[in-house]
């Protein structure tokens, strides 16, 4: 009776290693990337550096976290990379002041009124989505890709191509700060580096232990009978690229204050720099299965191994072949995981 | 004993024998589909393999057509032992199956689709000409009047059917596997196919059918061989048994699916009045004017053949079709305004018809998929209530009697009918006044039908209103109080529980077969 219960013992922890290997996938990617690059260079593993590399990665993670949502959904949103521009740029014009030349004068937003417009744009630029896939029942691939012109072309045509150069505003007139974002710490710690901890916290919460998140993973996973069991599905997907278009127009704001400007070409491709840190972050692209702790760790695996790369000198062409590389590999350990579930005959 | 000939055990008599397992075994995990089956394939006569859901039939018919392998046991073809690693060399060897899903490609033509992955070739590309011929000879064959480049998305689900079935006649093959044929065929294609089985076997080819339509299984079997758990429980000539040695040796002893029981009728839960559906595609309603009364524990079933409007009818009432006149009133409310999320919170809830579809989240696990439709009571402010959320799963389970190893396990792991007593207790958590349920013995066995049955009769006693669908007639004369006949979107007859199916199958303008 005991051989046999320890037979079994044995048996379940073998299998439970190489379950643990292949659903702890990015995990263990990241620890490998990290143990690499800090053995090539002395300067990777220290604190500052990983600190920076995180302020780095606070960008493309708040993206993945918005894309994630509308993964989940079984959707896709490609126009993350131009609301994010978009709202840079939004942002950037209100810092240089908003004329009214009717009224013959210039309105100076303090910041926090600036972030909070911003935030609205990208929110409007999501709620298009939405409305746009849920209500007209545009396919989500289409639908964001035109948004994706649409916001870069808005963008482009606000500036008339230029960037704002200037966002630090003007101390008499209140507006100053904006840098703040970008640049303090709070014990040490960057502040978009707080901010993504703070949204991936909300959006675990929101995942894991709200009624919405429940509505979600059941229309992602099968929309028909999420409805027939008395889901919203609709007002689901609509919140679901709402958030998506702020947290966009969040990072937007972050990246301009790194950056100290504002430019309507920023953030091109970022939309697929999300889409890979939520794949490799274990979501399926069909919808219904993904998670906020593997998205987090999709986008460091992304953005650690593309700023190793640098910290050792390898050439920006082959940062490129890399990333693509370790997506490739996320997806076919993907499909491993999901796809051996056999049914029943 | 006495009307059962032995298993078959020993070495296959190569003559009679064409192809036949021995102690084959199948464990997924620590899931055993087949614990060690002998089975015979008879040498141009049909076999017939009956069993319920999750007996291991489908199981097995994979292992004989290579689709998957043995964990233990061996295949003799012709006296030999052989082994298929893929569907592929099976098919080579003469061994084809029609699956039970359809795995077609809608896009395609009946043509593309009955030539994929064996295209008729010449130097020059491929022969459509000759592809197109033969498939026009088989539609011949199957008294079907199709077109061969018709794309098969064109095509009805009966016709769909036909196409699979003369993709596999088109192979020449010697054994051939049919796994649910007739599940989407009308009664007079189901005809044209046990006439073509019957001229297969006379040329020779061995057959082995699988159908939960007993009766109509019966009619063409020449042997049966009975599944249950994954062993084989018995096995016989057609002259030596009857249905009701099938149904013993499927379920065991007791086969009823109950009688109406002894409840308490209240007012009326649900009224229908005057409900119009119009057909998008235009032509006749959908559901033409129809008004129907079920009062609080007292269980209605509607009665009619495919297209007769009760899915229809019953989505409207849910809430997922917008009916274009009539009123929906839920005990003396009007809900026909309402989302299906407000029905369902009003005590309106529905068992849809195909679980897979429209009942079952199969990213989700079992508890996750129980508790989807009463979120709500278990969402206290912001967050749901993990103690809450799990007495209410662990409730179901119990209520509804889900054979599954915890709340976590996969929704996948389970058997069809598990499966659907799932969808049923989802609904039944969400604390209804009236269920409706859309066909709700469709894919599942006797065993798991009769427990549904009795569930219901139970939660009527408790004053729950049930309508349910079934186009089954001997499903209408078991627990409910009255039958309700539908015919075109209208209802064409009534009856109390003591009516007899000729006059059931009548009312629903089905020809009753002398």
């Amino acid at each position: 009776m005991s051989t046999a219960t320890t037979d079994i013992d044995r048996k379940k922890s073998n299998f439970s290693i190489g379950r643990m290997l292949l659903e702890g996938r990015a995990f263990f990617a990241l620890i490998v990337i990290i143990a690499v690059f800090s053995f090539m260079s002395p300067n990777y593993l220290t604190v500052s550096n990983l600190l920076i590399m995180s302020s780095h990665v606070a960008i493309y993670g708040l993206l993945a976290i918005g894309m994630l949502l509308v993964i989940l959904n079984g959707g896709i949103d490609l126009s993350v990379g131009s609301t994010l521009a978009l709202a840079g740029v939004c942002a950037g014009a209100m810092m240089q002041g908003l004329e009214f030349q009717a009224l013959g004068a210039i309105y100076y937003l303090p910041v926090w009124a600036v972030v909070v417009v911003t935030c609205a744009v990208g929110a409007l630029v999501g709620l298009v989505n939405g409305v746009l896939i849920a209500i007209f029942k545009v396919p989500a691939f289409v639908a964001t890709l035109g948004v994706m012109y649409v916001a870069r072309g808005i963008a482009l045509l606000m500036t008339n191509g230029l960037t704002y150069n200037n966002l630090s505003g003007r101390p008499e007139l209140g507006n100053t700060g904006f840098d703040w974002l970008g640049f303090n710490r709070i014990a040490g710690i960057p502040i978009s580096v707080i901010i993504l901890a703070v949204v991936a916290v909300l959006a675990w919460l929101m995942l894991s232990r709200s009624a919405f998140g429940r509505w979600l993973y059941a229309s992602g996973g099968n929309e028909r009978a999420a409805e027939l069991s008395g889901v919203p599905t609709r007002r689901v997907k609509i919140t679901v690229y709402t958030l998506s278009g702020i947290l966009a127009a969040i990072a937007g704001l972050v990246l301009s204050s790194q950056l100290t400007s504002a430019g309507p070409t920023a953030g091109t491709t970022y939309e697929l720099t999300a889409i890979a840190a939520v794949v490799i972050g274990g979501a399926a692209l069909t919808g219904g299965r993904g998670t906020v702790g593997g998205t987090m760790l999709g986008a460091f695996v992304i953005g650690f191994l593309s700023d190793g790369l640098v910290i050792i000198g390898v050439s920006s062409y082959w940062q490129t072949v890399f990333t693509g590389a370790v997506i490739v590999l996320a997806v076919l350990l993907n499909s491993l995981q999901y796809g051996r579930t056999g049914r029943k005959g | 004993m006495s009307d059962q000939s032995p298993v078959p055990d020993g070495a296959p008599d190569a003559r009679k024998v064409v192809l036949a397992a021995r102690n084959v075994a199948k464990a997924y995990g620590n899931v055993h589909a087949l614990k060690g089956v002998n089975f015979d394939i008879r040498r141009g006569q049909v076999t017939t393999l009956f069993g319920e859901n999750g007996a291991g039939k489908s199981t097995l018919m994979k292992i004989l057509s290579g689709v998957i392998q043995p964990t233990s046991g061996e295949i003799i073809l012709d006296g030999n032992p052989v082994a298929f690693n893929n569907s592929t060399e099976a098919r080579d060897r003469g061994i084809s199956i029609i699956h039970q899903e359809l795995s077609l490609a809608p896009n395609l033509s009946v043509r593309d689709n009955i030539f994929m992955g064996r295209e008729i070739m010449t130097p020059t590309g491929v022969d459509f000409a000759e592809e197109e011929r033969q498939t026009r000879q088989l539609m011949k064959e199957l008294e079907e009047d199709i077109d061969p480049l018709t794309p098969v998305e064109e095509l009805r689900l009966g016709q769909q059917q036909i196409v699979e079935i003369a993709r596999a006649l088109s192979v020449d093959s010697r054994i051939l596997i049919m796994d649910e044929p007739t599940s989407a065929l009308s009664a007079s294609e189901v005809e044209v196919l046990f006439k073509v089985i019957r001229d297969l076997t006379e040329a020779g080819v061995s057959i082995v059918y699988i159908s939960h339509h007993l009766e109509e299984a019966l009619t063409i079997t020449d042997h049966a061989v009975v599944l249950r758990d994954g062993n084989m429980t018995a096995y016989a000539p057609r002259a030596e048994i009857d249905l009701e040695w099938i149904v013993r040796n499927m379920v065991g002893d007791n086969y009823d699916l109950g009688s109406p029981p002894q409840t308490d009728m209240g007012a009326p839960a649900l009224s229908i009045r005057n409900l119009t559906l119009p057909d998008p595609a235009g032509g006749f309603n959908l559901v033409d004017g129809l008004s129907l009364d079920v009062r609080a524990g007292e269980i209605v079933c509607i009665y009619g053949l495919m297209g007769a409007g009760r899915t229809e009818l019953l989505e409207t009432c849910a809430g997922r079709l917008r009916a274009s006149a009539g009123e929906i009133v839920l005990e003396g409310k009007e809900v026909s305004h309402l989302s299906i999320a407000e029905r369902i919170a009003r005590g309106l809830a529905l068992v849809p018809e195909d679980r897979q579809r429209d009942g079952l989240v199969q990213t989700m696990s079992v508890g996750e998929n129980l508790s989807l439709a009463s979120i709500s009571s278990f969402t206290k402010g912001l967050f749901t209530q993990k103690k809450a959320e799990r007495s209410l799963i662990d409730d179901s389970i119990r209520e509804v009697t889900v054979k599954t190893s915890g709340p976590s396990a996969a929704i996948g792991s389970l058997s069809g009918g598990n499966q659907q007593k799932v969808v049923i207790g989802k609904m039944l958590a969400t604390k209804p006044r009236v269920i409706m349920l859309d066909e709700p013995s469709r894919g599942i066995d006797i065993g798991a039908k009769a427990e549904v049955f009795r569930l219901l009769s139970e939660e009527a006693k408790h004053g729950l209103a049930v309508l349910y669908s079934t186009s089954e007639v001997s499903e209408c004369l078991s627990i409910a109080h009255r039958i309700i006949v539908m015919h075109k979107g209208r209802i064409s007859a009534e009856f109390d529980s003591t009516a007899t199916k000729e006059k059931i199958m009548a009312a629903s303008g089905e020809s009753v077969a002398a």
